[in-house]
């Protein structure tokens, strides 16, 4: 991952160090971070590792439009995003989001709306593997079962 | 008829048994040839869940799709 890539697709464990020393900038008065987490409960059931299926080439593309919107809307001087793809374990970095700007409630705002967009637009599937040894993909199932219905 | 080419994702990708594949098609639009498909893969109405992408751009369900095109199917997205 280079230190120009707004928005990012990463094999490998996220260097979350890195990232933020890489929004340094003297004009700063507020840098809001967020990292989500694997945790080990969703929707009542016990998960022990997932898998992130990921269209890079649109993840990117897509991503870099949500930085860009929240840009125009909310004056802040920089944000980045990277988002983890393959298999990760419980307590791994997912996703980061960094933004950074003259005020804290510009950064807090941008940062909250670049995770919540992420979540909805980015061509990213999660499959969790649960301790019972089945496993299944993330808000498909419903669709799934229509169909086998 | 025109000529497709259909990719599929995550769960799509399953319940299809590949990742893509060459169609003929008279569908005009991105859901007309989604239901086409719904009778050979099992799949249900993609509105509102699920995207799609045409030469990887994202897309309006509505869009048409013209002969050559890459229709990627997207089954609901997870991230974060």
């Amino acid at each position: 991952m280079s230190d120009s890539e707004i928005m990012a697709i990463s094999a490998t464990p996220i260097n979350t160090a890195a990232l933020r020393a890489s929004l340094a900038d003297v004009r700063a008065g507020a840098i809001v971070t967020f990292e989500g987490w694997v945790r080990n409960l969703n929707e009542g059931r016990d998960v022990e590792a997932l898998e992130y299926e990921v269209y890079a080439p649109l993840a990117v593309t897509e991503g870099e439009r949500i930085i860009a919107e929240v840009q125009r809307d909310i004056p802040i001087i920089a944000a980045r995003a990277v988002h983890r793809s393959g298999a990760l374990a419980l307590g791994d970095c997912a996703v980061w989001v960094g933004v950074v700007s003259p005020h804290r409630d510009e950064a807090f705002r941008a940062c909250r709306r670049i995770i919540d967009e992420i979540k909805v637009r980015l061509p990213i599937w999660k499959k969790e593997n649960y301790s019972d040894g089945e496993s299944g993909w993330v808000n498909c199932e419903r669709c799934a079962a229509h169909a086998h219905g | 008829m025109k000529t497709i080419n259909v990719r599929y994702f995550a769960l799509f990708r399953e319940r299809a048994g590949r990742d893509s594949e060459t169609v003929e098609t008279t569908a005009d639009d991105a859901l007309a040839l989604f239901r086409q498909l719904t009778d050979r893969h099992g799949t249900d109405d993609p509105r509102g869940h699920c995207k799609v992408a045409i030469n990887d751009v994202m897309a309006d369900w509505d869009s048409p799709v013209a002969d050559g095109d890459d229709v990627l199917l997207f089954p609901p997205v997870a991230g974060g």
